[in-house]
């Protein structure tokens, strides 16, 4: 991998996101095998450094890494420390001395891992930043999705929930649009971020808004619904959770819009009854469990893209 | 102080002059404009420059008393005349805030031991900046206050807003209002437009400045008082302030440098150095206040001047607290962005803040205090933000070419600021 | 680093001819067990896909195969600094006590090899690993040697022994060039 971090999908060129998904192909197959490592990354320090409580995510880029025989350390820094004044400095200069390889970073800041990238030697990859980027979230959503439909381009993807707040529908959004597929995002006015026509900033007539659910979802091959935060109720978004499942919810009758065989994803963790029913989450479309066995190869790839080669 | 000001293009559009001539200073007064040849009194020598009435940046936050590590009352007047100004007006969101006379007799005798730029103090219109009661308005005008602003803050409440604007009528005292629902910006860190919603960060709507913009022009009219808006940064604003002054109404607007130069894509590495409020917003909010400069809507140029100490910008976006310093910058970048006529730009950095806030004036006359302000235009110079004379960094101008730059800084008869080449 | 040809080593006939007498070899070495064949990528693949046709043919049976991408287990001296793409790799299921025979086109420093055989010990005990290598160059860094070798030749380290093969290359033709 050319560039020293992956901090977002705005900034990949196609061919980038083809060789990550590429890569990530052929290493899944390690995790099928009795003794699930290769020796590719031994040696090398990946620290996960989490400011945002993510079992999920650290999990995975935790197996990630030593399926690749890497020193994978779990750092869960606590913001209230630095709200004492550490600075983000004072972090990477940490990072520095303990000569860590490559940083994973997740934070409730937008931009957090750019500053921190830009202070340290080592490779920082993005493991979601504030409402800003998840680009592993995308990819593994792009890996799922070319298995499923063997495809990236000319597909309807419809997004649906909170998307002012969301950081997968922003990297969903670059992707997918990217590869020639069209995505149409859909939530209640009040959460739709303001300026979103603009979101993305190449393939922009691939983008669509809409309110309608119906209209999101009328002959989509892909579903995928976000996650809402009940903390949006206390700050007036949507007046309550039935009101939200009712016109947001996905349901078997709504999933029927879609086009026949359309896969139904989520990036977890799910609510059920709030975004998504019991039965469309443990339903036959739902690739709910693909995804996260495609993030582990995913993140095996970029890790292994980007700490493979030669010793500097 | 004494002092000759040889050779200078003297230029002051409010007593007509625009000729090269000289100014005899003495003891901190102007005694004569024209020839002199007093070879026993100090000489400044001003050939190829323009001597002005001297510049006063109404807008502005020296940190003292409370948070001294930021800027001092010393430091700041340091910058300010570094700037070309020889008077500031300082905010009074320090720490306790400027809300009675103590903390005025403070400001005042300190900045008089300790500035080289004259400060004129601005008193807080509720007390504590709290929103809730006036301060002691009366007061602190005895002990020195030149308007009354609790900046930092908008007066939220429209009841309490219009008893201020009622009230320091008695003192003909300007009302500045920082203008922000604080509901509608709550949370929000830049512009809300496509550049947050791609960065992933909270929005202040321009509709938060203009709603209040709207609610405080009539309350202006209603009560005849006189108001003054703080950092106009939206077109929507620009355009209700135009409409009101064509109906006749008294009222006066300002705009910062950076609002003028720099718009929302000046966060795309989210740097700190950026983030301000009102915040950088969009290229036609941007070509609105440039319109309304040229057109007079807009009467001041007045920096806003909000240091912090390099270790609390050196946060995430989100944390960061909003500001920039901008005394160093202004002039120049006034002279370098905009195409303004010499009157025009020496009413809106000199003559419109002296009319604005309560003060004695001064200009190029005798008997007026000896403040003066020395440019060359043609100065093409690099802002280097380390050697500042502001304590702090905080300037997204570092490394900027400008052209045009105040070299010299008088003020009672005596130069406090000088840069020749 | 520009290529200029020395001197072309085998013809397309001859190509075929020695990866059918190298399957014929590994069938007699191997008293008639049946063996896996495991390509090293890239052009060990098709040399093991012929070669395992041709055991087909002579013993009625076809033997198992399987592709093996060594890059994931370079050791340091090896690796790149660009990534090189990483390819698939297949290992049948049920390796143990079977003979396997890794198939790859030269032999050269012996480096592929090690990192083959590393490979392979997390896949399970083999019987028997051996190795089948069209062009033996010479130049060992570590201690290995072919099993079953189509052609032995010296070679200068300035020399690159270019293997082609239809399946990859268009041609069946094995070349010596020199670096310039």
């Amino acid at each position: 991998m050319k560039r020293k971090d992956l901090l977002g999908i705005q900034e990949l060129a196609r061919e980038e996101i083809l060789e990550i998904l590429d890569t990530a192909e052929t290493l899944q197959e390690i995790s099928t095998r009795p003794i699930k490592k290769v020796p590719a990354l031994r040696g090398k320090t990946v620290i996960n450094l989490f400011f945002e409580a993510s079992t999920r995510t650290r999990t995975s880029f935790e197996i990630a890494g030593k399926r690749l025989s890497a020193d994978v350390v779990n750092v869960t820094a606590s913001t209230s420390s630095v709200s004492k004044g550490e600075t983000l400095i004072d972090t990477a200069k940490t990072l520095d001395a303990m000569a860590a390889d490559c940083v994973v970073i997740r934070h409730s800041s937008s931009g957090a891992p750019h500053t921190i990238a830009r202070m340290t030697k080592a490779r920082v990859i993005n493991a979601g930043d504030g409402a800003h980027e998840h680009p592993t979230q995308a990819l593994l959503d792009a890996l799922t999705i070319r298995q499923r439909k063997g495809r990236l381009d000319g597909l309807k993807v419809a997004i649906v929930g909170d998307i002012a707040h969301s950081r997968v529908a922003r990297s969903n959004a670059h992707l997918l649009t990217k590869c020639g597929s069209h995505v149409w995002l859909c939530s209640a006015p009040t959460l739709m971020p303001v300026g979103g026509h603009e979101l993305v900033t190449e393939n922009c007539e691939f983008l669509h808004r809409t309110h309608s659910m119906e209209e999101a979802l009328q002959g989509a091959d892909i579903v995928m619904m976000l996650r809402v935060q009940f903390e949006r109720m206390d700050e007036s978004f949507f007046p309550s959770v039935r009101e939200y499942f009712r016109y947001y919810g996905l349901t078997r009758q709504k999933v029927e819009q879609a086009k026949p065989g359309a896969i139904i994803m989520h990036p977890g963790p799910m609510n059920r009854g709030v975004e998504i029913a019991t039965d469309v989450a443990d339903g036959p479309y739902s690739v709910i469990l693909d995804q996260v066995s495609a993030g582990v190869a995913v993140r095996m790839a970029i890790l292994f893209l980007m700490l493979g080669g030669q010793s500097s | 102080m004494n002092l000759v000001v040889k050779n200078g293009r003297v230029v002051d559009p409010a007593r007509k002059i625009d000729a090269v001539t000289d100014i005899l200073i003495r003891d901190g007064k102007i005694r004569a404009i024209g020839k002199a040849d007093n070879a026993d009194l100090p000489q400044f020598d001003a050939t190829g420059l323009i001597v002005a009435p001297g510049f006063f940046d109404i807008h502005v936050h020296l940190r003292e008393p409370g948070t001294e590590e930021a800027e001092t009352i010393a430091t700041g007047g340091a910058a300010a005349v570094a700037g070309g100004f020889v008077a500031v007006a300082a905010m009074p969101n320090t720490k306790p805030p400027n809300d009675n006379p103590s903390i005025t007799s403070y400001i005042v005798s300190e900045a008089r031991r300790s500035s080289p730029a004259l400060v004129f103090p601005i008193g807080a219109i509720t007390k504590e900046q709290k929103g809730e009661t006036l301060a002691e308005i009366g007061e602190m005008v005895e002990a020195g206050i030149a308007g009354v602003s609790d900046d930092g803050k908008p007066v939220m409440d429209g009841r309490l807003f219009r008893r201020a604007l009622e009230y320091a009528q008695l003192f003909d005292l300007p009302v500045i209002q920082h203008c922000e629902d604080l509901h509608l910006s709550k949370g929000g860190v830049m512009h809300e437009g496509a550049m947050s919603a791609r960065l992933g960060l909270k929005g202040i709507p321009a509709a938060a400045e203009d709603t209040m913009v709207s609610r405080d022009l009539i309350l202006a009219e209603v009560t005849g008082g006189k108001y003054h808006v703080a950092h106009l940064s939206t077109r929507r604003a620009v355009e209700m302030v135009r409409a009101a002054k064509a109906q006749g109404m008294k009222i006066t607007a300002e705009v910062t440098p950076h609002h003028f130069t720099l718009t929302d894509r000046a966060v795309s590495e989210y740097d700190t150095n950026a983030k301000m409020n009102p915040p950088l917003r969009s290229q036609e909010d941007v070509d609105a206040l440039r319109a309304g400069i040229a057109d007079g809507t807009i009467d001041v140029i007045a920096c806003d001047h909000a240091p912090h100490h390099i270790n609390l910008k050196m946060l995430e976006f989100d944390r960061a607290p909003f500001g920039i310093t901008g005394l160093e910058t202004a002039v120049g970048l006034a002279l370098t962005q905009l195409k303004l006529p010499l009157p025009r730009l020496i009413e809106m950095f000199s003559l419109n803040p002296q009319k604005i806030m309560r003060i004695t004036p001064w200009g190029v006359f005798e008997g007026s205090g000896a403040h003066l302000t020395v440019l060359d235009p043609s100065r093409q110079w690099k802002f280097d933000v380390n050697q500042s004379r502001s304590k702090s960094r905080n300037s997204p101008f570092h490394g900027w070419e400008l052209k045009g730059k105040a070299v010299g800084t008088i003020v009672g008869g005596k130069v406090v600021y000088e840069d020749r080449k | 680093m520009a290529l200029k040809l020395s001197y072309q080593l085998m013809t397309a006939a001859e190509v075929r001819d020695t990866l059918e007498a190298l399957a014929d070899q590994i069938v007699s070495a191997n008293g008639g067990r049946p063996v896996v064949l495991l390509g090293i990528q890239r052009r060990g693949i098709p040399m093991a896909q012929r070669m395992a046709a041709r055991i087909g043919t002579r013993t009625g049976q076809q033997p198992q195969m399987g592709m093996l991408d060594i890059n994931l287990y370079r050791d340091d001296l090896t690796k790149v600094a660009t990534q090189p793409v990483v390819h698939r790799t297949e290992i049948p299921a049920d390796i143990d006590d079977k003979d396997v025979i890794l198939v790859d086109d030269v032999l050269y420093t012996g480096r592929t090899v090690g990192s083959a055989l590393r490979a392979l010990i997390d896949f399970g005990r083999m019987r028997t690993i051996q190795l089948a290598v069209f062009v033996d160059r010479g130049h060992r860094e570590l201690p290995v040697e072919a099993n079953f070798i189509g052609k032995k030749i010296t070679t200068k380290q300035t020399e690159v022994v270019e293997v082609r093969l239809a399946e990859i290359d268009g041609e069946d033709a094995i070349y010596v060039m020199e670096k310039t």
